[in-house]
Formats: structure tokens, sequence, C-alpha cells
């Protein structure tokens, strides 16, 4: 009988139920749609880029200074590459992490073996997109045989 | 002794090899791509420290690791389609081991067509 008389009054009784309080935000779902689309870019751009430096031409014995240097004088090549780093960098990063997630079992192993790869991935990413914005095809120190051509046009 | 479940997608045989290849050959591109970057960065510190580090990719070793990682890269993105198929087309579950199998076929082509080039570039000595 005493059970009934303890009135514990609920808090808000008009509250819809929930099975369960969630705090998750719908990372791992915008995670897996980028996956898929960075992929299909990604093919296209790292295609592209591995035919014009490995089958036009002399293929991997053409490439040198100069051959980087005359691809980044033109904003073309400064777009497709800038833009496949990033992708690459983060859909790598992203898989990578997965693979962590999914193998190590242990709390502290998750997060150093996280921690270094996101080191990584701000490293890498932020050191490609200054060389790629800063890059001067004509460097003063350079001799005039690892330099492109169009450095000497104007010159007497 | 419970025994598997028959007909589960990714349990054994091509949907889960298929899998491991795909982790695997994504773990080894993207170390690959951070060397790249960091190779491809010497191009701001001067034009022989850049031709010096790129010369070591024209060597007959370096010549072989490209073959297997222009493979690797060629798997994983013709996988990574069956695997959008698989997730956004409707067939896509019923036809994976078929689309694996398409997969095979097209990276043998792409392959066929990429290695006789690539070698000869490699062992021809080019300059």
């Amino acid at each position: 009988m005493s059970t009934t008389s303890t009135s514990s009054p609920l808090a808000a009784p008009r509250d819809p139920y929930k099975r369960q309080k969630t705090t998750r935000s719908n990372y791992e779902l915008y995670s897996w749609v980028f996956m898929r689309a960075s992929g299909v870019v990604l093919i296209v751009l790292i295609f592209g880029h591995l035919f014009v430096n490995l089958m036009v031409g002399e293929g991997v014995h053409a490439i040198d200074f100069g051959f980087v240097a005359g691809k980044w004088a033109s904003p073309f090549w400064q777009v497709w590459d800038l833009l496949m780093l990033w992708l690459a960098m983060i859909h790598g990063t992203n898989g990578v992490r997965t693979i962590i997630n999914d193998y190590a079992q242990r709390d502290g192993t998750r997060l150093v073996l996280k921690g270094a790869l996101y080191l990584a991935f701000v490293v890498v990413t932020v050191l490609g997109t200054l060389v790629v914005f800063t890059f001067d095809p004509c460097p003063p120190n350079a001799l005039d045989y690892q330099l492109p051509s169009f450095c000497f046009t104007g010159r007497p | 002794m419970p025994s598997a479940p028959a007909g589960t997608l990714y349990r054994g045989r091509e949907g889960m090899w298929s899998w491991v290849a795909h982790r695997v050959t994504g773990v080894l591109i993207f170390f690959f791509l951070l060397v790249h970057v960091l190779d491809t960065a010497l191009v701001r510190v001067s034009p022989e420290a850049y031709d010096a580090v790129i010369g070591t990719y024209k060597t007959v070793v370096m010549g072989l690791g490209e073959a297997g990682l222009v493979a690797a890269i060629v798997f994983h993105a013709f996988n990574g389609v069956r695997i959008i198929l698989v997730d956004f087309w409707a067939k896509g579950p019923k036809y994976q081991r078929t689309m694996l199998w398409v997969v095979v076929g097209l990276f043998a082509v792409t392959m066929a067509g990429f290695l006789p080039r690539h070698l000869m570039n490699v062992f021809g000595g080019g300059h």
C-alpha cells in the first residue's frame, strides 16, 4: 500500500518516448557519401595524372624540374593538382581512419594511431598546398638547363 | 557447431576477398601519396634537389614499383566503382560477383595497355 502513496512526480509527463537519447551526428553518413563522391572524381584526376606523367612522351624519364615547372605554369594543372591533393588526402585519411577503428581495439592504441594519422594529414596537405601556390618556375638560383624554355623568352 | 549462413554478401569468396584487396591497395596508395607529396615539395628547395630525388624514380627497381603502384590504383579505382554500384544500383548486390570479374577483366585490359609502354620507358633507358 505504501508504494502507491509515495509519489515521484514525473519531470515532464508529455515528453515523447525516445528509445535512447542520441548524441551522435551524421558524421559517419557524410564520410560514407564523401568516399563515393570523391572516389569518382579521383578516378578522373589520377588516371589523367598517370597518363600525362607516365604514358605521354618518354614517360617517367621526362619528369624533372622543368617538366613540373612547365605544368604548374598553367592554372589548369595547378587547380588539377590542388584538387587531387585535397581529395586524395581526405579520401585516404578517412580510409585509414576506418581501418584503425576496425583493428585497433584498445582506446590508447586508437588514440595514438589516429593522432599520428591526423598529424600526417595536416603536415602533408598544408605543405602540398603551399608548394602549389608559392611555386616559382624560374628560380634565380637555378642553372639554365634545369629550367623550362619559357623562362628565357624576352631575355636578350 | 553453428555454420555460416549461406548467401551472405560479404562472407568468404569473391565478396570478402575483393574487400580485403580494396583495403590493402588503399593503404599502399595512401602511404605512397604521403611520400609523393613530400618528394614533389622538393621543387621549392631547388631544381637540383628535386631532380636528384626524382632520378631515383627512374631506376629499374623503382620502375617495377611504379608498375605495382599503378596496378594497385587501377584495381582500387575499378573496384571502387563496383562498390558504388553495389550501394546505389538496385541490382548491384545481385551482380556483385559478376561485377568483380568485370573489374578483373577491365584491370587486365588497362594493365595490358599501360605495362608495355611503361616497361619500355623503364628498361629502354629514355635519356
